[in-house]
């Protein structure tokens, strides 16, 4: 099978080699979760609550019975769908910003503004207040973590608009008098696309971690809807006697996010020496 | 006496704060006749590359005007600007940062026809692209790649080309040649020569290079910190310069020939920042021929001989019979 | 034969480079930028090393003077024959580390292109004229630094008491270069290596670097190795010109002679096809020419040269022998020599 000589540069490293192959697992355990469980996530057995690891329960069962091992597999479905979305709507909310407050001097200061004041939040605070203005639900939570974290690309990509508008080849097609819009779309954006990668897989990583806690914290989520930060949410208070209920979805958050982190570095490293190089 | 083409009045463009503003142009007036090439030359800080953006509003002037057919171009929305643009257009110096290198030049060429509606239609593109590709000395096949698999000539060239899709009237060159080899410059000088004369085109040839400024203009404008020092036909000028500092350019320029007399150094010091320019005359800090009255006014421009100009108020200086 | 351009040959030259050749491993091969290159330089004389884009001028230089990346992992060979004060003769190329150093900064020194970058920006302008001295004559502070000021004043910048504690970005590019010089002639030496030192000046403070580079010269006596593209900065600040084209010599002879007769097709061209030569053929009474003369083509790519004659596929000279090998470094004349089978072939003896 050939791969393109990127990607092949990319897993060129062990560790962002394993990480790709813990991502991928994850991914395809997520998406063909009701086969690889035997189990229903919701199905409670209050005979076979808080068992131990088994043959027949792997990852043991939780205090309401539920076998904790599908749960995690489903659990999979709504954590990375959160994070993942999350991702992709602060990605394109934060490119617009940055690149209209990058391109336009006018609208630069103003919108900087705006991002300066909720970057000034710290995250999880932040998170917090707009599910409970929000109401606790999904949706909610996706809103309000890609609120939280469109700043972060707004301010990359901004810094990068800054460069590239300044660059000869901009000036060039100016100057030939090709319209603004497709200027920023077909020149700048294009040339945008390192920094913004980058800041897809960091952003994932986070919104793993993010949405983990605030369900923790019982502002996430609804306790139904199970992710793995619920599950450590509901199985906290019998952790001393049964740390499986804990630890299989802590692990699991550690392992994700860990996992996205090493993606985006060797990312990161890729792309940098050949934006420069490209520039 | 038909109206010229380009014509710039009193243009000034400064950059920066405005209490201490870099004076990059600093009251410069020329007019370009209809198939004519006019030369700027002068050395760092004499705002000729910015007199070249400042003509095509790519940097806006901060007073003065410029007419492109009588008309001032100062005036304009930015959406006839937008397509004004494809009659003025512009030759970048530096061959590897001017093209976008995410495209291929296909692309480059065929989006300069598709901005102003020339040849629409795909195909129809695509054959002029080709088209255009044979008449900067290219091949056809090479729309398919990318400026990184081009040499400096050739993409110089390419940029050439991309002038030209628009089908403009008038040219900037901002320094085309100064990133080239010596053996592609000619090449590239050549084929300017013979698109200009095909084309019809007007130009504005900037330069630090006098030999090629001689070869390649009719007129010559001498700039130094911003400001008009002398303006000539480029025989007339090189002949005979008149302004002091012309004199002491063509003198500093080495020539290509062992016998003859050697480079005799006119000038001391160092270039003034155009941040705090001189005042008075802006040459009079390194002028063999200063007095004192030059630090008080700035030398008008003024027709010293017939067809001849020169910022001096030296006449006695100005009409010395020294040969360049 | 290894070329000699000195006039008398009996005097010892200051640097004598033989079959130099530089190559570096590459993703796509081996890449010879300098091969079988030799030349010599008389003491206080100034021998140009002309060339453009991928000529190995530069490589050249800094191989002599061992500065090449050892990332690069160059393959060098050859010999380069350098004349010390005390009058031995070391081979450059194969000397220590430690007796290279006594010599880089202090007999033999380089100046560069881009003034700003080769100065620390955080030293003072005297800290780094005074480093050199003080590593190579052992003074001390305040000795080196009024060492330092002398050398300002050498090299002809005003106010010296007050510039020696400025920084460099509180000069001008012309100062900077000058200060270059300062610090390269800071110890006396005998070979200064000028690597395009004026192609990023303007053209009056060209001509000013120039004039103090002449002048240091004849008050010092020491040879300069002047490697440039500007063929009339080589007119007149050149004794001796040594042509180069793909990482070989193709030329070399006196500078007079080069331009007013040059053998190797490539010079030919090179010279024929300068605006400035157009100017002054209108001048001699010779009508301008309606196109300049250009070579066609460019230069071949490293990784792929052509068999036989690098400059082959863009010579109108060309003939089909010159696609079978490439062609010997011959003595053409006095002091001269081309690589070039035509003009190798019109000599009155055959070689």
């Amino acid at each position: 099978m050939k791969m393109p000589p990127m990607l092949r540069q990319l897993l060129h490293r062990r560790i962002v080699l394993v990480a790709a192959v813990v991502l991928l697992i994850i991914a395809v355990l997520a998406i063909g979760a009701p086969w690889f469980a035997s189990f229903d996530p919701n199905d409670t057995a209050v005979l076979q609550r808080l068992k131990g690891p088994s043959s027949e329960h792997l990852m043991g069962t939780d205090e309401l019975g539920r076998d904790m091992y599908a749960r995690i597999v489903h659990g999979a479905r709504y954590s990375l769908a959160i994070a993942a979305l999350t991702a992709l709507g602060s990605v394109i909310a934060g490119t617009l910003l940055g690149l209209v407050a990058g391109f336009f001097r006018r609208l630069d200061a103003p919108l900087m503004r705006v991002v300066d004041a909720m970057m000034s939040f710290p995250d999880i605070l932040l998170a917090i207040a707009l599910v409970a203005i929000l109401g606790p639900s999904l949706v909610n939570v996706v809103l309000a973590l890609v609120l939280v974290y469109t700043p972060r690309v707004a301010r990359v990509v901004r810094a990068s608009t800054l460069v590239v508008r300044e660059l000869l080849f901009v000036e060039a097609v100016r100057a030939l008098g090709v319209r603004t819009s497709r200027i920023l779309w077909r020149h700048i954006l294009p040339n945008l696309m390192s920094p913004i990668l980058v800041q897809v897989s960091f952003i994932f990583a986070y919104a793993i971690l993010a949405e983990a806690g605030l369900s923790f914290l019982g502002v996430g989520v609804p306790p139904e809807i199970p992710t793995w930060g619920t599950m450590v949410a509901g199985g906290q208070q019998y952790a001393h006697q049964a740390f499986w209920v804990v630890l299989f979805p802590g692990l699991a958050i550690i392992f994700t996010a860990l996992s996205l982190q090493m993606l985006g570095d060797g990312v990161r490293d890729l792309l940098d020496p050949k934006l420069k190089k490209a520039l | 006496m038909t109206t010229p083409l380009i014509e710039v009045r009193n243009l000034k463009t400064y950059f920066g704060g405005s209490t201490r503003p870099v004076r990059a142009v600093d009251d410069v007036s020329f007019a370009i006749a209809r198939g004519e090439t006019l030369g700027l030359v002068g050395e760092s800080g004499s705002g000729k590359s910015t007199i070249g953006r400042s003509v095509l509003r790519l940097v806006e002037p901060t007073a003065g005007q410029v007419l492109y057919r009588g008309a001032d171009i100062g005036a304009l929305a930015s959406e006839p600007l937008r397509k004004l643009r494809s009659k003025l257009q512009i030759i970048f110096q530096d061959p590897y940062a001017s093209l976008n290198p995410k495209m291929r030049i296909g692309a480059i060429l065929d989006e300069a026809l598709a901005t102003h509606g020339l040849h629409p239609g795909k195909g129809a593109r695509a054959r002029r692209v080709a088209e255009l590709l044979e008449l900067v000395g290219l091949r056809a096949e090479h729309a398919s790649r990318f400026p990184h698999e081009f040499s400096g000539g050739q993409r110089q060239r390419i940029g050439v080309a991309r002038a030209l899709a628009v089908e403009p009237e008038f040219i900037v060159a901002d320094e085309p040649l100064s990133a080239l080899d010596v053996s592609i410059q000619s090449q590239v000088i050549n084929l300017l020569a013979e698109l200009r004369e095909r084309l019809s085109l007007t130009m504005l040839f900037i330069s630090h290079d006098l030999d090629v400024v001689e070869y390649l203009c009719d007129r010559v404008v001498v700039l130094y910190l911003g400001k008009v020092m002398e303006v000539a036909k480029t025989e007339a000028l090189f002949e005979r310069a008149l302004h002091p500092y012309t004199r002491a350019l063509l003198a500093a320029s080495p020539k290509p020939d062992p016998t003859q007399p050697s480079v005799h150094v006119a000038l001391q010091g160092d270039i003034p920042s155009p941040i705090a320019p001189p005042s008075g005359c802006v040459f009079r800090t390194r002028c063999p021929h200063a007095i004192d009255a030059c630090a008080e006014h700035v030398p008008a421009l003024e027709e010293v001989e017939p067809g001849r100009w020169a910022a001096c108020i030296r006449k006695e200086i100005v009409s010395m019979r020294v040969a360049a | 034969m290894e070329a000699d351009p000195s006039t008398n040959p009996r005097i010892e030259p200051r640097l004598a480079v033989q079959r130099l050749s530089t190559s570096f491993p590459t993703e796509g091969g081996l890449v010879h930028a300098v091969a079988d290159v030799s030349f010599s330089i008389a003491p206080g004389k100034t021998t140009a090393l002309v060339g453009e884009s991928g000529s190995g001028k530069s490589v050249t230089s800094l191989t002599l003077m061992r500065l090449l990346a050892k990332t690069a992992n160059a393959r060098v060979s050859g010999v380069a024959r350098f004349a010390t004060r005390e009058g031995r003769s070391v081979d450059l190329l194969k000397i220590d580390e430690q007796a290279l150093r006594a010599l880089r900064g202090n007999q033999l020194s380089m100046i560069f292109q881009e003034p700003m970058t080769s100065l620390n920006p955080v030293l003072t302008v005297g800290e780094q004229i005074a480093e050199g001295v003080r590593l190579h004559k052992g003074l001390g502070r305040s000795a080196a630094l009024a060492d330092a000021k002398r050398m300002l004043d050498l090299v002809e910048i005003p106010a010296a008491d007050r510039r020696v504690h400025e920084y460099p970005h509180q000069l001008s590019g012309g100062m900077r270069q000058r200060v270059m010089i300062a610090i390269a002639m800071a110890c006396d030496p005998t070979l200064l290596i000028a690597d395009e030192p004026t192609t990023a000046l303007d053209v009056t403070i060209q001509a000013q670097i120039l004039a103090l580079m002449r002048k240091l010269q004849a008050e010092t006596g020491m040879s300069i190795l002047f490697i440039t593209h500007n063929l009339g900065v080589v007119a007149h600040h050149a004794d001796d010109v040594v042509v180069m084209y793909a990482g070989r010599v193709v030329e070399s002879a006196p500078v007079r002679p080069l331009f007013a007769a040059p053998a190797h097709p490539y010079t030919q061209g090179l010279l024929a096809c300068l605006p400035g030569r157009a100017r002054l053929a209108g001048r001699a009474g010779q009508p301008r020419p309606a196109r300049l003369f250009a070579i066609r083509g460019q230069v071949a790519s490293p990784l792929a040269p052509p068999p036989g004659c690098a400059f082959e596929p863009r010579c109108d000279l060309a003939i089909a022998a010159c696609r079978d090998a490439m062609p010997e470094l011959l003595a053409t004349g006095a002091a001269r020599e081309a690589r070039c089978i035509r003009v190798a072939a019109a000599l009155p003896e055959a070689a």
